[in-house]
């Protein structure tokens, strides 16, 4: 694989006082506009993407749109909304009404949604300028964002690598500065992992917290929406901006969501912080063990109570994903059939309806979508129900449980998000060791719980300097207190 | 499924009925492949077996919630015009699709 040349130039550690929040203070103070935000980021895009590959599609023209409608409503003394000023990449996965939502796939090459994503509506609503549609695994179904239909997604930090994935696009472009945040979807760890590749924040909240609706289906007991971010705070307001009941998704929860950090952070001196020891093994990466090592020497430092927890399920996590969620994805992938809108094959004369749905899928999903489809049907076939599905769920209600348990010892979990940095692209994992990505992130999608992904310092590979990402877990609808002990973190991080 | 219990590895044929009930055109080699994917993945999930899950309720989502319904009123639709604009090929005001009776035809 030929390597295209960086010619873009980043801050790999980002400026904590530059930040979306920052930045939307600026144009809120008249510093500057959003316009002049837009175009200086856009200017950026042109220079970065041909490396990158983060954006599969910039909306430049309804983004100028939306930064002058702003600019003149912050000039008339309106109040746009919290992200007034901020410029925000999206997954290609939420539906816009603007350009098109492709999910990677060739499938939806050509579909354009009719209508927005309630997310995506929201974030309008708070004054988001959204900039553009960020590549990902197709269906969102990868660690790596090579499981693209429009080309693999590279890391800012290491040309040659992975961002991770399946939220790689968002991730990079975030990592990049060629975005303020972006949003992306997390079934698995999908937005977590990639965050952790490419040294942002990255926030999966409680299922249950942001509407799905517009979101293409992957998992639906899995997937949740969330930011990718500079900050903890910047993770913190677009994830209010987005989060609440919606009538068009009927597992959203009534629950009010809070704003997160007006108490300011945790006091370390009054946290239990429980360290899984499955979550320690040497299975991690040294570099990873070091920086794991030194976040919780210094969260004791400062007074936290260190817990041992057990978490023996750990691995049990990985085979109960990889039942459900191809066993959901199987139903959810089921409408792609070339009839009603996407990819249809080309005819053949005499050719039947059955043959010509065969035909559509195979040649509009790419390899992964489909061995995901076939893992699920089978999962899902007369004789194999109940020895794996519903055996998986039924471990999903233990995972449940041992993390119910481990919260009576402690007030969050905290490990590293992934076991090891960005891998190479191309690096030809087994299918097994690419799904391991996922080993410390994926139950508490299976569990339902919130959960955060840090930056955690850097580690050396191969000769390159890359990020590793701390991932802290609390218990569902503990929102809250996860984002404050995450600022605490974060800080205590930042001043090493 | 030819192979009934869950303890007998998938046979090709067993895979060729997944492939034909996940409606995906797969050929010999895609076949032997998916075969050699699917026994990876099963062996690796095997390890479910292992669990005692005797009398523990299926959680088929991460909360025990009830399902909210909504009022049963009519809300907005998206216009015949829009919908009929995203399907692959339309004849007049339908979308159009083989002979689904008979023998079939593009």
């Amino acid at each position: 694989m030929t390597t295209p040349p960086p010619d873009f130039q980043f801050d790999p550690i980002f400026d904590p006082g530059d930040d979306l929040t920052a930045r939307v203070r600026r144009v809120r103070d008249g510093e500057t506009t959003v316009s002049l935000r837009l175009e200086s980021m856009l200017t950026a895009v042109d220079s970065a993407n041909p490396s990158l590959n983060a954006f599969h599609e910039v909306l430049a023209d309804s983004a100028r749109a939306t930064a002058a409608s702003i600019d003149a409503r912050l000039a008339a003394g309106d109040d746009p909304g919290p992200l007034a000023g901020s410029v925000i990449a999206v997954k290609d996965n939420f539906c816009t009404t603007e350009g098109h939502t492709t999910c990677g796939s060739r499938m939806l090459e050509n579909y354009r949604s009719p209508f927005d994503a309630t997310a995506i509506t929201r974030l309008r609503d708070a004054g988001a300028t959204l900039v553009g549609k960020t590549n990902m695994d197709e269906f969102a179904m990868g660690s790596s964002s090579e499981h693209c239909a429009w080309g693999p997604v590279r890391n800012p930090h290491g040309i040659n690598r992975v961002p991770g994935g399946s939220s790689g696009g968002s991730a990079a472009a975030v990592a990049a500065g060629i975005s303020d945040a972006a949003v992306g979807s997390d079934t698995g760890g999908s937005i977590r992992q990639p965050a952790a590749f490419c040294g942002c924040v990255g926030f999966k909240p409680t299922y249950g917290r942001i509407s799905r609706y517009g979101l293409v289906a992957f998992g639906s007991s899995l997937d949740q929406i969330g930011p990718l971010a500079r900050s903890v705070r910047d993770a913190a307001t677009i994830y209010e901006a987005m989060a609440g009941i919606d009538p068009n998704d009927a597992t959203t929860s009534d629950l009010t969501v809070e704003p997160s950090l007006l108490d300011g952070p945790f006091d370390p001196s009054s946290l239990r912080v429980g360290i899984p020891r499955e979550h320690c093994t040497n299975r991690n990466h040294p570099g990873v063990s070091e920086r794991l090592e030194q976040t919780i020497d210094a969260l004791r430092a400062a007074g936290a109570t260190i817990v041992d927890i057990d978490l023996p399920l750990t691995d049990h996590g990985i085979s109960t994903y990889y039942v459900i969620a191809p066993a959901e994805a199987s139903s959810n992938l089921s409408r792609y059939d070339g009839i009603r809108y996407g990819y249809r094959a080309d005819p053949r004369p005499g050719e039947s309806l059955e043959t010509l749905y065969a035909r559509t899928r195979s040649e509009g999903f790419g390899p992964e979508v489909q061995r995901r489809i076939m893992l699920g049907t089978y999962v899902l076939s007369a004789g194999y129900y109940d020895a794996y599905y519903k055996r998986a769920l039924q471990v999903r209600r233990l995972i449940k449980h041992e993390f119910d348990a481990a919260f009576t010892k402690c007030d969050v979990l905290l490990g590293p998000t992934s076991p090891h940095p960005a891998f190479q692209i191309g690096a030809e994992l087994d299918l097994l060791s690419m799904y391991l990505n996922d080993v410390y992130t994926v139950n508490a999608n299976i569990a339902g719980i919130p959960a955060i992904s840090i930056p955690g310092g850097m580690v050396e590979e191969d000769g390159e300097t890359l990020p590793m990402g701390i991932h802290l877990q609390t218990p569902a609808f503990c929102e809250k207190s996860l984002f404050r002990i995450a600022s605490t973190v974060e800080s205590m991080l930042r001043s090493d | 499924m030819t192979s009934s219990d869950s303890s007998s590895p998938p046979t090709l044929e067993d895979v060729a009925k997944v492939a034909s009930l996940s409606r995906l055109n797969l050929g010999e080699d895609a076949l032997d492949s998916a075969r050699n994917d699917l026994l990876a993945i099963l062996k690796h999930v095997a390890n479910l077996q292992t669990l005692d899950v005797e009398g523990v309720e299926p959680m088929p989502k991460p909360q025990d919630t009830v399902n909210r319904l909504a009022e049963d009123e009519p809300g907005q639709c998206l216009d015949r015009e829009i919908l009929l604009a995203m399907a692959p090929k339309t004849e007049g005001s339908f979308i159009a699709v083989p002979k689904v009776l008979g023998e079939g035809g593009a």
